[in-house]
Parts: structure tokens; C-alpha cells; sequence
């Protein structure tokens, strides 16, 4: 059973307001029958020193990938997730997390890859959240198993890989990292771990606009008017345009795939999550570095 | 003198606490730890300066070493409290080592982090920020030690 959407004024200018909740709407709805709360974050234990109460926790390392191959859990592996945390396949899935949200968005983009019907993201994550003193626990969310069917994914329609993106060369394309990742300088973030490309740089026509530009302060999404100025403006996107937008694993491109998609309404915009991290080290994979696309 | 490449005695009890517990429980164990991980005295807290960068980690973790005259070394560690993972790593790291002897530390194997059973739970990824916190104390520790 769905929930009702949040009418909140900002979520209206966006292309989906449906696939935003405020903070408000959450307190107020954090009861309803029908509702799951997941909390997805950078740092594994951070759900831990308290989280807010009656969520449980999705940890993308560990829950939503293959622990053998480089890939997000298949059919009947996302069923058994799903199902053990209590969730449906007609509960209304309302994500958080840390960082902006980011790896909230990546658990996001995973369940959209398998069609969950109703899934949301918290505008402002746990950062808004615990800043207006809303309430937090460290009590374990105990909720009873669920029956998720299994759904084959499909990474046809917002899924890119390797091939995908060597035919897509000469079409918009959106390097979400960090300026010094973008230009080789660096191999991987600043203040991240190496995780490991051979080469620096970034694929030959795309577009540095590093993801956090499209979350505020308070880890909101900007509002519609400024994503359009940094999207459509500087970058020159245009809404029929094939859009693949890609980082190091995958993970801050979701956020940007977010916006896109989701508040801006661009229909084609793929996430390439090999990302820098099978380009960087693909042989013969063209590499562009320095500050021009 | 212990052999090269086991744990000190400290390490092999944590080692064998962790692995004795469920996955959940390691979970709060490595918790436990974070909250256990002292706070930088102010010679550090005022002089951020003073401390390493292990950018590794996930999240920022900082770190300093001090070997006394007689051997002994000290580590101080820093690590903001929405980084609960790098503080447990910082507070296993402070419980086993801290206070021991420059040579015990120098011993103490680079992938010991994998006895702790915590790959399938924290991810391998992960665990490389504790690999690397250990890397750079033994560093400073080989670096105080030349006379």
C-alpha cells in the first residue's frame, strides 16, 4: 500500500516530487503501515550509534553487491534482501544516509534497476535530520520478514557499461568527480583511498560538474531553478539528450543520476558504475586529461 | 621475544574476542572500540598540525607516534564521531598496540586486520584504512628509532 506523496512547495518545481519526502513528512508518516525506512551510509557502523527509529539498514559493500563479481546482486539474491529486511514489493522504500545522501541514492538506483514501484529519497538525509533534533535510537529495528518477489533486474534502461560507452563517444557525458580527479591529477579522491586505476583522466567529451554542486548546505537538493543553471546552463544538457553520467564506482554518479532523471526529468540518463575504476584501467580506452572535455 | 609475524598478546585476545562473537556482535564490538578510543591530549587537539594524514581511511583519520627513550611507544588518534568504522579501527589499533615496545609494533603483521572476521561484515574495501593506519605508525615508529 502506497503512502500519500509529500506536497511540500519546493518538491513540486521538480520534475518527480513524488521521489522526495521532507524531514516533516517523514516524522509525520514515520508510523503509517506500508512504510520502510532504510538508512544507507558511507560508514558501516554509523547506523549503529543511532538511526531513526523503526529503519532499518542497507549497506551497499556489503548487501547490495555480488560478493564473487563485480555486480549488484541478482534477481533472487535482491529478493532475499529485501525479504529479510521486511520490505515489499508494495512498501513505500523511504532512503537516507550520509554524505548527501549519496550512497542513499546508489541504493536507490540499485532498487530502481529492479523496478521497486515506490521508492523515495529523504531530502536532506541524516545530516538534516539529527541537525533539527529529531528523534534518533540505537534500538534494533525488528521487523518481520517479507515475501519480495523475484524480479529480474534490467540494466537496459538506466544502466551503462563499458561497450555502451564507447558507443555513446561524441554524446553528453557528466564526470561527476572532483576537479583533480577529472584532469588526472589525482587517481582517486581527495582524502579517499586508492582504489586502483592504472591511468588518470577522464573519457573524451564529458563534462566536469563535480556531484555535490547539486546538494546545499543542509544536504538538500538545490532548488529546481539552480540545478537547471549548473545542468542545463553550464553544462549545456538539453532534456532529450542521451545522458551517461559516471565517477570512480559508481556511487556520486547516482546522486547526479538522481537530479537528472528524477528533479530535472531527463529521460535517457544512464550510470555507468564501472566508472573510472574499469576505464582507468580498460586497455585502449580513450582518456582525455586535462580541463577540456 | 616473539616470532616475527604473530600477534602480541593484546592483538591475539582482540583477534579472539572478535572471532568468537556473531557477525551483529563483532559489529558492536568494533563500536565499542570507537567509543573507547581516548581523546587527543591537547598538545594534538591544539596543534592538528602535529599529526599525519591517513588518507586511506574512508573517512579523515589522523594519527601521531611517540617513541620514549627507553623504546616505548605511544599513539594518539583522531577521528570525527560520524566515522564510527575508523574510530573502531583507531581504538583496536590504540587497545593492542599503545604502550608496547618499538620492536613488538614493528612485528605486528600488515594484514593482521583479517584476522579479525570482519571482512564479510565492514568489506574488504573498508578494512584497507586500518592496513594502511597500521603502514604509517610503523613508518614513524622505524623513522623515531634511528639514533
Amino acid at each position: 500500500m502506497a503512502l500519500s506523496f509529500d506536497s511540500a512547495a519546493k518538491f513540486q518545481e521538480y520534475a518527480r516530487p513524488e521521489m522526495l519526502v521532507s524531514t516533516e513528512w517523514l516524522a509525520e508518516h514515520l508510523q503509517d503501515p506500508g512504510l520502510v525506512v532504510a538508512e544507507s551510509d558511507e560508514d558501516v557502523l554509523l547506523y549503529e550509534t543511532g538511526h531513526i527509529p523503526g529503519s532499518v539498514k542497507l549497506d551497499w559493500h556489503t548487501e547490495l553487491n555480488d560478493p564473487v563479481t563485480r555486480d549488484y546482486v541478482d534477481g533472487p539474491g535482491f529478493a532475499r534482501l529485501m525479504s529479510a529486511k521486511g520490505i515489499s514489493r508494495d512498501s513505500t522504500l523511504v532512503l537516507y544516509g550520509d554524505r548527501n545522501n549519496w550512497w542513499a541514492a546508489y541504493a536507490l538506483w540499485v532498487c530502481t534497476l529492479f523496478g521497486h514501484p515506490d521508492v523515495r529519497l529523504l531530502d536532506g538525509g541524516r545530516a538534516k535530520w539529527i541537525a533539527e533534533g529529531r528523534d534518533i535510537t540505537t534500538a534494533v529495528t525488528q521487523r518481520p520478514r517479507s515475501d519480495y518477489p523475484v524480479i529480474d533486474r534490467d540494466d537496459s534502461q538506466f544502466r551503462a557499461f563499458r561497450d555502451d560507452v564507447l558507443a555513446h563517444l561524441g554524446q553528453p557525458l557528466i564526470d561527476v568527480r572532483s576537479p583533480g580527479e577529472y584532469t588526472g591529477e589525482l587517481l582517486h579522491m581527495p582524502d579517499y583511498p586508492q582504489e586502483g586505476a592504472l591511468r588518470g583522466g577522464h573519457i573524451p567529451g564529458a563534462r566536469s560538474v563535480p556531484w555535490s554542486r547539486a546538494a546545499a548546505d543542509d544536504a538538500t537538493f538545490r532548488p529546481r531553478q539552480e540545478l537547471e543553471a549548473i545542468y542545463a546552463g553550464e553544462a549545456g544538457l538539453r532534456p532529450t539528450d542521451e545522458v551517461v553520467v559516471y565517477c570512480r564506482i559508481g556511487e556520486r554518479s547516482s546522486h547526479t543520476w538522481f537530479v537528472l532523471h528524477h528533479l530535472m526529468g531527463y529521460p535517457h540518463v544512464r550510470n555507468y558504475d564501472g566508472s573510472w575504476t574499469e576505464w582507468g584501467n580498460s586497455v585502449k580506452a580513450p582518456i582525455r586529461r586535462g580541463e577540456n572535455p | 621475544m616473539t616470532p616475527a609475524g604473530t600477534l602480541n598478546p593484546r592483538l591475539q585476545e582482540i583477534a579472539e574476542d572478535f572471532t568468537a562473537l556473531t557477525g551483529p556482535e563483532r559489529l558492536q564490538l568494533l563500536l565499542e572500540f570507537a567509543g573507547d578510543l581516548p581523546p587527543l591530549p591537547a598538545r594534538y587537539a591544539d596543534h592538528p598540525d602535529l599529526l599525519e594524514a591517513v588518507p586511506e581511511c574512508q573517512s579523515p583519520l589522523f594519527l601521531a607516534v611517540e617513541t620514549d627513550d627507553d623504546g616505548t611507544v605511544h599513539l594518539f588518534f583522531d577521528a570525527p564521531p560520524e566515522a564510527p568504522t575508523t574510530r573502531g579501527f583507531a581504538g583496536i589499533l590504540h587497545a593492542g598496540l599503545d604502550g608496547l615496545d618499538a620492536e613488538q609494533i614493528l612485528q605486528t603483521p600488515g594484514e593482521f586486520s583479517a584476522q579479525l572476521g570482519l571482512q564479510d561484515l565492514v568489506s574488504p574495501l573498508r578494512l584497507r584504512g586500518m592496513a594502511a593506519m597500521l603502514a604509517r605508525i610503523k613508518r614513524q615508529v622505524r623513522d623515531q628509532r634511528r639514533p
